[in-house]
């Protein structure tokens, strides 16, 4: 531990944090408190904005005796909103899996080239993320539309026949958001690849390692970290994603942050939105409860 | 031995074309003469012309700059105090929870942050514009500041601050004489990310505003899903430089700033 710790520490640290705590505990979870209620409401009967309800103090037997688990049972009945998680889970996954297939050549490459290049490098795969999230979907959108950049340069080079029809199919919608996360993936990757020790590779080789085996035994191991971390970055936003399903997607893409906005935006079912958001976050949270105890197991 | 070969300089080359190709199009049909998007119709800036004749998109990129400026400064201003607060108090009443809720908006989907913040909005009955999209941009951007500075004050010499404690200053004034000049740089990092979280921001904005607060991710989202057009790509291109000089020189700065450190 870091030295004594004086004995007012637990009153300043209470005193620093202050104003941010208050913040949050307004911002943050008093909405996430009012989403679990009016999750818990009832559709038919109340109308926005349902503050009544919930702003009752007084009544909180008759708080308990008004929840409502119709949404949460219509989730579970419906299939469109399980299948809807159950794809959102899949394609977060397959876009896991492209970005660490397309990152880790790359985040090596950038860990082995010449010193002098690599804060170039680091900088030129930083730069795509700071540009608008929205700009690079919709770019892919005049690649992949009908007649678009793709179609012509196939048919320039006679590899196609006829369009390929891409936009508004699910691979349009993995290809946008392998493109969109790939930063996410490659920074943690290169960052453990490049404290990789180069001893140790020397060593396997010296010992006469064929380079695929000093990869699968040395390099690999060692940088599973970079693994985790960045496919823990790219699987977690991916699987909440709205506006990539959206704009590439089609009209049989489900994605769950697709069906919460059109059940916000469009049906204007506000209950049941709050209920495949309570549900989302289940469905995020414990994966990452799961991967932290296994951290901690492996520990 | 760390040997680069041509396995590597393909790699590099395919992941950044991967990368940059789309970007590289999409500039180069902003200055296509012609509406056509396919059709190359020889040179021309006159979308551009067009893009500054377009008011309703002026007025959202200006309101988009205007809420990215306050949400980006409450966002640093919070987020230092949040990470002074976890790095140097190891214990006090709440921290968990403390530190949760700091840190729970980096992993939450857009959509619910959006969806809640708007139903607190409704609940309280407060009007929707400007100010509960630069409250709800600060909430999000709170947690992404408060690493950036965490990560600064990890790394960060106490003796400093002790020797002014020591020479009688109080920690108001220690703090702003002594730890804020010195973390200034991650302050600096993090208002960056959290101005350009705003900018970007299209999810968080479309729950959170109400009618005559359209910001500019809003209005390039609906004119996109009405299809590709010219224009789009003309005013992508400007921000797509804005941002690059911006990175760009802010790396420049912080490399010569780092040097300016070794040497003194």
């Amino acid at each position: 531990m870091s030295g004594p710790v004086p004995r007012a520490a637990g009153g300043r640290g209470l005193l620093v944090a202050a104003i941010p705590y208050l913040w949050l505990l307004a911002f943050f979870l008093a909405p996430f408190l009012i989403v679990l209620r009016i999750a818990l409401s009832d559709a038919a009967t109340d109308q926005p904005p349902y503050a009544p309800h919930f702003l009752g103090f007084d009544a909180l037997g008759e708080f308990f005796a008004g929840l409502d688990f119709e949404n949460f049972r219509l989730l579970g009945e419906d299939a469109l909103y399980w299948q809807s998680y159950l794809s959102s889970l899949r394609i977060a996954g397959l876009t896991t899996l492209i970005a660490l297939a397309l990152g880790y050549p790359l985040a090596y490459a950038m860990a082995m080239a010449p010193k002098r290049w690599q804060g170039i490098l680091l900088l030129l795969v930083i730069l795509p993320f700071w540009t608008s999230f929205l700009i690079r979907v919709y770019a892919w959108i005049g690649i992949l539309r009908p007649e678009g950049l793709l179609d012509m340069a196939l048919g320039w080079l006679g590899l196609t026949a006829a369009p390929l029809r891409l936009l508004n199919t699910d691979t349009a919608v993995l290809i946008g958001m392998v493109y969109s996360y790939l930063p996410f993936m490659v920074l943690p990757l290169y960052t453990t690849l490049q404290k990789l020790d180069g001893t140790l590779v020397e060593a396997a080789a010296d010992l006469g390692a064929t380079p695929l085996t000093i990869f699968r035994t040395v390099t690999l191991p060692l940088s599973l970290p970079g693994i985790l971390a960045g496919s823990a970055l790219v699987f977690i936003p991916a699987i909440g994603e709205f506006v990539i399903p959206d704009l590439l997607g089609g009209p049989d893409t489900l994605m769950v942050g697709k069906v919460l906005w059109s059940e916000f935006f469009s049906n204007r079912d506000w209950p049941l939105a709050s209920a495949v958001a309570i549900v989302l976050l289940i469905v995020l949270v414990l994966p990452l409860v799961l991967l932290q105890r296994a951290g901690r197991a492996a520990r | 031995m760390r040997r680069f070969g041509s396995f590597h300089l393909a790699a590099l080359v395919l992941g950044f074309a991967f990368l940059y190709l789309p970007i590289v199009a999409l500039i180069a049909y902003s200055f296509n003469a012609s509406r056509l998007v396919t059709v190359w119709g020889g040179f021309s800036t006159h979308w551009y012309v067009a893009l500054f004749n377009n008011q309703p998109l002026l007025d959202a990129a200006w309101l988009t700059i205007r809420v990215a400026l306050v949400s980006a400064t409450l966002a640093a201003g919070l987020g230092t105090l949040a990470a002074l607060a976890l790095t140097r108090y190891r214990s006090f009443a709440g921290r968990t929870l403390f530190s949760g809720m700091v840190l729970a908006p980096l992993v939450m989907p857009e959509v619910i942050t959006g969806l809640s913040l708007l139903l607190l909005f409704v609940a309280g009955d407060v009007e929707r514009g400007y100010w509960t999209v630069v409250v709800a941009h600060a909430t999000f951007s709170l947690g992404f500041a408060c690493i950036v500075v965490q990560a600064r004050l990890a790394g960060f010499d106490r003796s400093l601050e002790e020797a002014a404690r020591d020479l009688g200053a109080t920690p108001v004034t220690t703090f702003f004489t002594v730890t804020l000049p010195l973390i200034w740089p991650a302050v600096l990092a993090a208002w960056m990310l959290a101005f350009t979280l705003s900018l970007d921001d299209l999810v968080i904005a479309s729950f959170t505003s109400g009618p005559g607060a359209t910001t500019l991710p809003m209005r390039l989202y609906s004119a996109i899903r009405l299809g590709v057009s010219p224009e789009i790509n003309a005013a992508c291109t400007i921000m797509i430089g804005a941002v690059a000089v911006a990175v760009i020189a802010a790396s420049l700065l912080l490399k010569r700033e780092a040097l300016a450190g070794e040497k003194g």
